[in-house]
């Protein structure tokens, strides 16, 4: 491979955002963003409150419609798809302030996260047995694996709601795996998490990372995003202001003034 | 489905099929069927309200569709029974898809509301478009069903019809509980957002809900009409809906047993309160109030309580 071949490969990314704006009502949450999620990478999305991330990830996700721009994952747009087809071209996501199906057991959560990856339907439930029992008996088996890769096989039979913070976390980044995404969404995964579950949650992350599975964060905790990324985009007002490795970022002026206070034009 | 709860329900069946060899009296044999008939409405609410979390107060219209349905085929067109049942289901399901389409992108009160207004526009239809369904005078002669030369003319023999039908829905309704379909109505139901970023596509299964229950309500509305011969309009009232709402709620929302219990407990309680004369409708309306307040999860939740409440006592028994 040439250089100029390698150049390219790195740049086109995985998940491409060209432009992206979302305005409510009078502001601008997200001004002409600008941002490549190379495959493969665990990428963090940070900056300061109110700077636009999950607004991002919402709107990545689809549960805000973009007012502008592109989103392109694997060359497909995303704008103006609905939010549950992008989850079933290989989107998946966890939500900052959890949301969990909370009446049903953890186990059935996550059962409910193989919905992309499963087929019976209404005509297909009323044959008990055959291809339905057998998807069945998959679904079950397959979300018992991912409660034991998260850790938490002991709870699967008790109602969500029920479950710490921390735990209830993971069961969200269970339900999304479930999925078997290509690119998994974040949104301040370690909030409320001790540093012993936070420790965990990195080794966690990269063994995602390294199956195969691309990661977009959003992190408030920056050992963690220093320890955990590959890249790092900074946001400020909604718009791109650094990205790179994440010893770059540390020492970026822009990215210092961003988080210290202060304008960029004074920077 | 563990054993011993398969075998509750085989003996429980039993009980139901020998009843028509006790019970002698016609009244009590009508109540019965009535109350199938309309466990069965219940049940299908249950799956749009109880499983997705969708309320509708239409019920009543997709009954009375059903039974008009049925009823005009039978005495109109000449045709048999059984595909008027048929027919009357498949248009329930299509009014169902009609209405759900635009409505279930309204959601909690918005949704009530323009259900509501379905089910009122629906008996205004019933009552003035005279020429179809002889308006407020109601329509008459309707046939019972039959098999070859058996005619089930009589409350004690339309019973099993119903029986059948009840179990019928009830496996159904379990069967979509327990497999996808249920698991994506219960997300709908548990955290909409989340449900469609893990690729619920939550209209459409929405929809589906609202089928099933007018589907369950147009056959629920036929079984009626081929007991009663009879129809008229006022059956079909947004007040009949919201006795439905409350049947549900009582017995226990996201339940198959906790819809029928709900239905046939309370449609029995005003036989119960009769010796009251007038002052029944109280002690009935404080009934319901007392049942919700103090059993918020209908009475399905209540035996559950109790249930796990002896299991935590008696630890050496489990």
């Amino acid at each position: 491979m040439s250089a100029a071949d390698q150049i390219a490969a790195a740049e086109s990314g995985l998940l491409e955002i060209r432009g992206l704006v979302k305005h409510f009502g009078g502001v601008t949450a997200v001004n002409a963003l600008n941002m490549t999620v190379r495959a493969g990478d665990i990428h963090a999305l940070i900056g300061p409150n109110g700077s636009g991330k999950t607004t991002t990830l919402n709107v990545i996700s689809a549960l805000y419609r973009a007012d502008g721009g592109s989103i392109r994952f694997d060359g497909a747009e995303l704008v103006r798809r609905p939010a549950h087809a992008i989850a079933q071209m290989g989107i998946a996501r966890t939500f900052q302030n959890i949301r969990l199906f909370g009446d049903l057991t953890v186990r059935e959560n996550v059962m409910i996260g193989r919905h992309v990856r499963t087929r019976v339907g209404f005509v297909g439930a009323l044959l008990p047995g055959g291809a339905t029992a057998r998807e069945e008996r998959e679904t079950r088996e397959r979300a018992l694996e991912l409660l034991a890769f998260v850790g938490l096989e002991r709870t699967a039979g008790a109602s969500a709601r029920s479950l710490p913070y921390g735990d209830q976390r993971r069961v969200e980044i269970a339900r999304a795996l479930a999925s078997e995404p290509r690119l998994l969404l974040l949104d301040e995964p370690a909030a409320g998490m001790n540093p012993a579950e936070t420790d965990a949650l990195v080794a966690l992350l990269r063994t995602i990372r390294d199956k195969g599975t691309t990661l977009l964060l959003i992190e408030h905790d920056m050992n963690l995003v220093m320890s955990v990324s590959d890249r790092v985009t900074v946001l400020n007002f909604g718009q791109h202001i650094a990205e790179g490795p994440p010893a770059d970022i540390a020492r970026n002026p822009d990215v210092i003034t961003a988080y210290l206070g202060g304008t960029l034009d004074a920077a | 489905m563990n054993r011993s709860k398969a075998g509750a329900i085989a003996l429980l069946v039993v009980v139901l099929a020998l009843l028509p060899a006790v019970v002698h009296s016609d009244y009590l044999l009508a109540l019965c069927d009535t109350a199938g008939i309309y466990a069965i409405v219940v049940m299908g609410l249950g799956i749009l309200l109880g499983f997705a979390g969708q309320l509708s107060l239409a019920q009543a219209a997709f009954l009375g569709i059903g039974a008009y349905a049925s009823g005009w085929l039978t005495t109109h067109l000449g045709w048999s029974v059984w595909p008027s049942m048929g027919a009357a289901m498949a248009l329930s399901a299509l009014v169902g898809l009609a209405v759900g389409y635009p409505c279930l992108r309204l959601s909690g009160h918005y949704l009530a509301l323009a259900t509501i207004g379905f089910g009122i526009i629906t008996q205004l239809v019933l009552i003035n478009w005279k020429d179809v369904t002889n308006g407020s005078d109601g329509m008459g002669s309707i046939p019972p069903p039959a098999i070859g030369s058996f005619v089930f003319d009589t409350y004690g023999r339309y019973y099993y019809i119903v029986l059948v039908a009840v179990i019928v829905c009830a496996y159904v309704a379990w069967r979509i509980k327990t497999t996808r379909v249920g698991r994506a109505l219960e997300a709908i139901r548990e955290n909409e957002i989340a449900a469609r970023a893990t690729g619920i596509d939550a209209t459409r299964y929405k929809i589906v809900a609202f089928v099933l229950a007018g589907t369950y309500a147009g056959l629920a509305g036929s079984l009626l009409a081929h007991m009663t011969k009879f129809i008229s309009p006022d059956s079909y009232s947004f007040d009949q809906s919201v006795v439905f709402l409350v049947m549900l709620i009582v017995g226990g929302s996201s339940s198959i047993s906790g819809a029928i219990l709900g239905a046939v407990l309370l449609w029995f309680l005003p036989e119960v309160l009769r010796p009251l004369k007038t002052s029944y409708i109280m002690v009935y309306g404080a009934a319901v109030i007392a049942m919700i307040v103090f059993m918020p999860r209908g009475l399905i939740g209540l035996f559950e309580g109790v249930r796990a409440r002896f299991a935590r006592r008696s630890p050496e028994a489990a």
